[in-house]
């Protein structure tokens, strides 16, 4: 317990106010602050600014580049719209158009087979024409041929129809 | 353990001049190892901090907590290099005391210098001073002057002896917890010294006091600089 008062009061007796000591912590502090000041604490605070700074100019660029990349993409979803709208809208024509060959075509093909179909008819026609017309003028100059026998020869009524029979017997066995 | 300071009475034959040496050499020491530390810290400083530049940012960023919650950024930027050095030199000098204490002869020479009453109260006034420097600056003379009859005139007596009060304690504060935890210290490293049987009973209290001086010394610090810019605010913030 002696040694603990002791020490205490001696304890005690190493402070006390000191003239010197304090105009030297005065100075001491001073310099101090004024050199942190320059060469620790301000470049800090100057980096520290700098890089809050950048930051913000990075959320901004960020953002900015953001918007921009959803218009780009707003854009290209109208574009792929407009895209497939006209696909749609050429494939639709060409659909059209080619039902409208498709009845031409077939329209034409018809018209041809009428033609044709009439054309043939018409030769059919003309055919049968020209073998009734031979057939008449073979009739006429059998006839006659026919005439000038009957003139030639003074036939009895019997002769001269056993003379027509087998003339025309001769004709039809000369076609 | 008879220690005492180198005093030195009478410099140059002023009769009310005297100066303790331990308490000078301990100031440089700490003035130097601050010094070093901060300017270490922010060598190669990046955009992109690492390693011992985190660590001094988050010095900075808790000064700023402490300035932001007494006065708005724009006046308090002014005072962060301040609270800065306040608070790493006080740290740093209670640590000193913590870490070891050493004695050449009779006389203690390794110590905390915050374990000095003149040294603490200078600080003090000095900042005192200070908070009233940055009021006449900042507010103005008239301003200034009014403020020491808010709220109601008849308490200007109180005013002045607040100035005084707060000076005071807030040296004496800081003087009084490192002083203490240097006797506690001394005590119990006298104990660890006087036989063996001391030395293993004082082994274990003494880790505990050290530890528990490391936190008196960090909050101390803290109450120094927190307190510094609680009267700086009054000075200089219009809106009390």
């Amino acid at each position: 317990m002696q040694g603990f008062t002791t020490n205490l009061v001696l304890g005690a007796t190493a402070g006390g106010f000191h003239v010197l000591d304090m105009a030297v912590q005065l100075f001491f502090f001073l310099v101090l602050l004024a050199l942190l000041r320059k060469f620790a604490w301000g470049p800090l605070m100057k980096m520290m600014q700098e890089r809050e700074e950048y930051i913000s100019n990075e959320i901004d660029t960020a953002e900015k580049s953001r918007e921009e990349a959803q218009q780009l993409q707003h854009e290209a979803a109208e574009e792929l719209k407009k895209t497939r709208q006209e696909a749609q809208s050429l494939i639709e024509d060409a659909k059209k158009s080619a039902t409208q060959q498709e009845r031409d075509i077939l329209e034409t093909a018809r018209t041809e087979a009428e033609r044709i179909k009439e054309s043939a008819r018409e030769e059919i026609e003309q055919e049968k024409e020209k073998a009734v017309q031979a057939l008449q003028d073979q009739v006429a100059s059998l006839s006659v041929m026919i005439a000038s026998k009957v003139i030639e020869k003074e036939l009895s009524e019997e002769d001269q129809e056993a003379l027509i029979n087998e003339y025309i017997k001769e004709a039809g066995e000369e076609r | 353990m008879d220690h005492e300071a180198p005093i030195i009475e009478n410099v140059f034959g002023i009769s009310w001049l005297s100066v303790n040496l331990a308490n000078v050499l301990m100031m440089f020491v700490a003035s130097v190892i601050v010094f070093f530390l901060a300017v270490a810290a922010t060598r190669n400083m990046q955009r992109k901090p690492r390693g011992y530049q985190n660590f001094i940012e988050w010095v900075i960023d808790f000064i700023k907590g402490i300035i932001g919650s007494n006065m708005n950024w724009r006046t308090g930027r002014l005072f962060l290099p301040l609270g800065l050095t306040l608070f790493v030199y006080i740290f740093v000098a209670n640590m000193l005391g913590v870490i070891t204490m050493g004695a050449v002869g009779h006389n203690l020479w390794w110590k905390s210098p915050t374990a000095d009453p003149g040294i603490t109260l200078t600080l003090a006034i000095l900042v005192v001073i200070l908070s009233h420097y940055y009021g006449i600056k900042l507010k103005g003379a008239k301003e200034y002057g009014k403020d020491f009859f808010r709220p109601l005139p008849f308490l200007f007596p109180f005013k002045i002896l607040e100035e005084f009060a707060n000076t005071l304690t807030l040296g004496l504060r800081l003087y009084g917890n490192i002083f203490a935890g240097e006797i506690l210290l001394t005590l119990l490293a006298g104990l660890a010294v006087s036989s063996v049987g001391g030395f293993f009973g004082a082994a274990i209290p003494m880790l505990a006091w050290q530890g528990f001086s490391t936190f008196i010394g960090f909050i101390q610090a803290f109450i120094f600089t927190m307190l510094t810019m609680v009267y700086i605010s009054h000075k200089v913030s219009s809106d009390h």
